[in-house]
């Protein structure tokens, strides 16, 4: 008998460990034979620690369990029985291309991997010319997962055409985004297909070399992406290319690529005026793919499967499928993988199950600390990257983060913006100064000063237009969200100071 | 006490100076070696980098994560980002904060707990979210965190 208990960090954080050793202990016990497999997570976060128990070939789901459960879990007399795993309706309802082995595999089993149709897509790559690979990337249309949007397969060729003795994939593992943990749960869950896709883009534009670079708020995914490295080349599974692990210290601007090949390189974690373009002078100067996590695990699947089997999930210019993050006060959280286009309303009310707390949404911060807060008179938005950017959002990360009635709006955008002046990089004024003046014009407003608000509107204009990256330039997403969708938060303030 | 750094320091970084981009490599191993990066070790650093020590002090001081002073017996970090607002981040701050007597960065006077934010954990469908000595804990409580941490 085989019992998955999964080691996702959200699932230890919530006493997987202790599950996992009573199901040895109890297994012991009762003199069974039981394998314990510690796989990734299902993505069901309110169900962990989720249990699977393998018998006759199906996996039966527990969960939420305790250690103290693990007895009759193993008995069959479990009150914690949730039935077959596949037969969920939760995991029924997505599309499962990128996430499709997470949860299912033991992370750190190269075997499991290939049984469950991982190198597929390597095996195609390498017969593959590199300009048809990079063909067949463009002709998925995946676009940049980390929250940009650009296509990938633009970026391949790019590198591809750079002259350069020494080219290479650096992998964005940087998921500073709150409500995020897609990347985190692909690292620690399938590790290698993030191997796979930078060994193919490395065929691709001619890199031997890789780095993911991830932050070290993750020290789980760190541990199985350093073990699964280890693992990949000890097997000599890509022989033309390695990549090595490299762990951040803590700076959210270091998720901007060009602050993050300066880290890389040992600098302070400053942002890097573009032109030159990382592509083509990147990494210690040299031509560089920076990808996303999901970006880069997702094109194995896109290989095994041909880009045509990607392109026709989606709508309009986001093709293929999208991990979306639901998180915060949600009554059902965790991530689901799903073609473009589902509503808000679909995401939050349908697969979220509304609040945690059962009170009203109020608002639903998509993207990260950097973008827009949604009001639910806008939940019919389809998911995708035109779509949020024609209502001035964004879909970052794909992190969703529901708010009930009790948040406060104007406290909310002061966060933004204090957030912002903390993780300022410093580089350019708008940026670094402007926060710090965001904040203290968010306090006016607060303590009843109106003439503060088109201050606060025309100092967001500023940073978006005079910041070098996204993080001085989008925290006016937030806050200006707030102040436009929400103005009785700013106003009440205003009477309560009267 | 300052610690005693050679000969670990040398060790620490000839091991790491076959790297590309050694730094940030090099600081992590030795905080991970004293529980800081003291100032002390930042000269031998410096020079076998072949960077000023002005240049090294920038890259320490830019990082959240590195300390030049040795932290408290236990850190506790404590998830601020929005997720985890939504959720009672906040609240739970302030009790933690109260009990413990100290505000963000702060130790308390017997060198028992130094508290500290953190933007993120990954943990932001079971928040809010906490960290206990490298510990991650999901739905975190004050009474479960001031327990792991009285000793």
């Amino acid at each position: 008998m085989k019992v998955y208990v999964p080691r996702d960090a959200a699932a230890r954080a919530l006493g997987a460990d202790a599950v996992a050793a009573a199901v040895v202990r109890e297994a012991a016990l009762r003199g069974m034979a039981v394998t314990l497999v510690r796989n990734g997570s299902r993505g069901m976060v309110w169900l962990e620690p989720l249990v699977e128990v393998e018998a006759g070939g199906e996996r039966r789901a527990f969960g939420p369990a305790t250690a103290a459960d693990v007895g009759a879990i193993l008995d069959g007399t479990s009150a914690k029985a949730l039935g077959p795993v596949d037969d969920l309706p939760w995991l029924r309802r997505q599309t499962r291309l990128t996430f499709a082995r997470v949860g299912v595999i033991d992370p750190l089993s190269l075997d499991d991997y290939a049984a469950h149709g991982g190198l597929a897509g390597l095996r195609r790559a390498l017969d593959m010319t590199p300009a048809a690979l990079v063909q067949e990337v463009t002709d998925s249309g995946l676009r940049g997962r980390g929250g940009a949007g650009f296509p990938t397969g633009i970026k391949w060729k790019t590198v591809a055409g750079a002259p350069g003795p020494q080219k290479y994939i650096v992998c964005n593992a940087d998921e500073g985004d709150s409500g995020t943990f897609a990347d985190r749960m692909l690292m620690e869950g399938d590790p290698f297909t993030l191997i796979e896709g930078m060994a193919i883009a490395g065929h691709a534009v001619g890199a031997t070399k890789g780095y993911i670079y991830i932050r070290s708020e993750y020290p789980d995914a760190i541990a199985v992406m350093t073990e699964a490295a280890r693992i990949w080349v000890a097997a000599r599974v890509s022989p033309g290319f390695d990549a090595a692990i490299r762990v951040g210290a803590g700076a959210y601007v270091c998720g901007e690529e060009t602050a993050l090949l300066n880290s890389l390189e040992g600098k302070r974690g400053v942002v890097r005026a573009k032109p030159p373009l990382p592509a083509l002078e990147g990494f210690l100067g040299r031509p560089t793919v920076v990808n996303n996590v999901i970006s880069l695990a997702t094109v194995p699947v896109i290989l095994a499967r041909g880009a045509a089997h990607y392109r026709d999930f989606g709508l309009g210019r986001s093709r293929g499928t999208i991990p979306l993050q639901i998180a915060g006060n949600v009554q059902f959280g965790g991530l689901f993988e799903a073609a473009f286009g589902l509503s808000l309303s679909q995401i939050v009310n349908d697969i979220g199950g509304g609040t945690a707390t059962g009170r009203p949404v109020k608002a639903v911060q998509v993207g990260g600390p950097l973008g827009a807060y949604f009001p639910v008179a806008k939940f019919d938005t389809p998911f995708g990257y035109e779509e949020y950017d024609k209502q001035g959002g964004l879909i970052g990360h794909a992190g969703i983060v529901v708010f009930d009635d009790s948040v406060d709006m104007l406290a909310q955008a002061r966060f933004a913006m204090e957030f912002c002046a903390i993780e300022s990089c410093g580089k350019c004024t708008p940026c670094r100064i402007g926060a710090v003046r965001g904040v203290e014009t968010i306090d006016r407003i607060a303590a009843g000063d109106a003439t503060a608000i088109p201050l606060l509107t025309d100092l967001c204009d500023t940073m978006k237009d005079g910041s070098l990256c996204a993080l001085g330039g989008f925290t006016p997403f937030p806050v200006m969200s707030a102040l436009t969708h929400f103005p009785d938060d700013f106003a009440r303030h205003r009477k309560a100071a009267e | 006490m300052p610690p005693i750094l050679e000969p670990r320091l040398s060790e620490i970084i000839a091991a790491h100076l076959v790297l590309e981009g050694p730094l940030l490599p090099i600081l992590h191993a030795v905080q991970a070696e004293w529980g800081h990066v003291p100032p002390t070790a930042q000269g031998p650093i410096a020079a076998a980098l072949n960077i000023s020590k002005a240049e090294l002090h920038g890259v320490v001081t830019f990082y959240h994560d590195f300390r030049e002073t040795p932290p408290a017996r236990h850190i506790l970090r404590l998830c601020r980002a929005e997720a985890c607002q939504a959720v009672g981040a906040n609240a739970l701050a302030a009790q933690t904060k109260t009990a413990l007597g100290v505000d963000w960065h702060g130790t308390t006077p017997d060198g028992r707990v130094t508290l500290e934010p953190v933007f993120c954990l990954g943990l932001c469908a079971c928040g809010p979210a906490a960290q206990v000595d490298g510990r991650l804990v999901g739905r975190a409580d004050a009474a479960a965190l001031l327990a792991a941490v009285a000793a």
